[in-house]
């Protein structure tokens, strides 16, 4: 399996397009926190950007690497290596590299900012999310042969977490505003990995306070280390669903 | 050494294999005859674990290839179109596959290798190469590791005279040393004189499987061709 791992990793440094992306954060996080004058505001605004930038490359990188590695694949497949360890080395290697383009463009303007407070977080929660991703792109992929189709779909299940799924809460809320709905918005923010890690690290920042209501609830659910246990384990949960679902169509597909 | 039982495959509407039941011994060298979209890729796929049956199993020495992987070490495969990733070239390739299969520093059969020159282009990329030379690529990895089981989908399709003789002559070696050998080709004659078993699917079943010599001596015809158009008519 490692040996796998490393022709897929190989392959996928080789690519530009994850140094690009390096680049990227690291041109993105310099001009964040040069346009703001506080370091903690720099953060802000680079959280809201990570939050966007992370899920889309880590989705659309993954989609097309797998597609372009069809070949690849099937001459894997037809050699004696369980299916398992493909699929599981495929993914680590993807994930791995998402994360390390991510911890090194991120990394360095932060620290170089001087920002230390709650950077940690932002780093552990943007490698995460890019891991999340490459698990939900690859079980995407698994269930569509057409790559035109494939990468469609991941793009739209970005359009849909980043987006979509934020206008489908706001209008469950104005519909039943007459009800309780704290306990439901606990759990709803768990099924969008972006909205959770949002609600993550706003709490760790000292802005909470400035969301109001909604704050109180997540701060009390979330506040705590347990609740903050309970966030980052489900947010790891969507990390093995996906990964697991895709393995188990990937063990019985037809290449 | 391959016992097949039962196995049947679907494609959506389209019914790939219908219950094939067939064994291979080893040392036996058996042709897979059946016009286009009979199955017959379909079939070693199938075996190789890269299509899993909807019905039936496949057993290899015993094992069924269902819950195994291992088995695979044993058989080297020609794919019909042997597909690599383009920016590899034809040394990394080889390399690779001798890392990933554990056998570096093994005694390796590099008979084709150099018989074809390909030991001159190692430095080639897959994505330029024609057809013929990826062929080449294909059969060579097919039989690197001197797999007990070879299995060759369509091996002289698009190799030039000279080379489509030079592979033959290394198949038959290959089966005077006791290796089950699977081909399917639409070139006949390029058969006769490798093969000493045939099966014959047609839309999916297995019309016949028997010897070479059985089926000269029912049909009464010396030519593999001959032989299976005869059988055919008489099909029809």
């Amino acid at each position: 399996m490692r040996k796998i791992i490393k022709y897929v990793m190989l392959d996928i440094l080789r690519n530009k397009i994850i140094i690009a992306y390096a680049c990227l954060l690291v041109l993105l996080g310099f001009s964040l926190f040069n346009m703001n004058d506080s370091t903690d505001k720099g953060l802000l605004s680079l959280m809201n950007v990570v939050l966007i930038i992370v899920p889309l490359v880590s989705l659309v990188f993954s989609a097309i690497y797998l597609y372009n590695a069809t070949e690849f694949i099937e001459l894997l497949v037809s050699q004696p290596i369980r299916r398992r360890d493909i699929w599981l080395s495929l993914f680590t290697g993807l994930a791995g590299s998402l994360a390390i383009a991510f911890l090194a463009g991120c990394s360095i303007p932060v620290l170089i900012s001087g920002a230390m407070k709650e950077v940690g977080l932002l780093l552990f929660i943007g490698t995460l999310l890019s891991i999340i991703f490459a698990a939900i792109a690859m079980l995407a992929v698994v269930h569509t042969r057409d790559k035109a189709r494939g990468i469609g779909l991941t793009t739209m299940l970005w359009l849909f977490f980043t987006l979509l799924f934020d206008g489908i809460v706001l209008f469950i809320l104005f519909q039943f505003m007459d009800y309780p709905l704290e306990k439901a918005m606990i759990v709803m923010s768990m099924l969008n990995p972006i909205d959770l890690s949002r609600v993550i690290m706003l709490l760790q920042l000292d802005i909470s306070a400035m969301m109001g209501v909604t704050s109180a609830v997540f701060r009390s659910a979330f506040g705590s280390p347990l609740g903050m246990g309970i966030a980052i384990a489900v947010l790891l949960m969507w990390v093995v669903l996906p990964l697991w679902s895709s393995l188990r169509t990937f063990q019985h597909k037809d290449l | 050494m391959i016992i097949a039982t039962n196995v049947s495959k679907r494609f959506g509407k389209l019914s790939a294999l219908q219950d094939i039941s067939t064994t291979c011994h080893a040392g036996q060298s058996i042709a897979l005859i059946g016009p286009n979209g009979s199955g017959k890729t379909t079939f070693i796929k199938c075996l190789l674990g890269m299509v899993v049956p909807d019905n039936g199993f496949i057993t290899f020495d015993g094992k069924n290839i269902g819950m195994d992987w291992q088995y695979r070490d044993r058989i080297g495969y020609m794919p019909q179109t042997g597909r690599y990733p383009d920016h590899m070239c034809i040394g990394q390739v080889l390399d690779m596959m001798t890392d990933l299969r554990g056998k570096r520093g093994k005694d390796l059969d590099r008979e084709l290798i150099e018989t074809w020159r390909l030991d001159t282009m190692l430095g080639k990329r897959m994505g330029t190469l024609s057809g013929g030379t990826r062929q080449k690529v294909s059969a060579a990895l097919a039989f690197l590791f001197k797999p007990d089981v070879l299995i060759l989908d369509e091996p002289t399709a698009g190799l030039d005279p000279l080379s489509s003789e030079m592979l033959k002559e290394k198949i038959r070696r290959e089966r005077a040393q006791g290796r089950l050998i699977l081909i399917t080709s639409h070139i006949l004659s390029d058969l006769e004189d490798i093969i000493s078993e045939i099966i014959y699917l047609q839309e999916g079943r297995l019309v016949f499987h028997k010897a070479w010599v059985t089926l000269r001596e029912d049909t009464g015809e010396a030519r593999l061709s001959r032989a299976i158009a005869q059988l055919m008519k008489k099909a029809n």
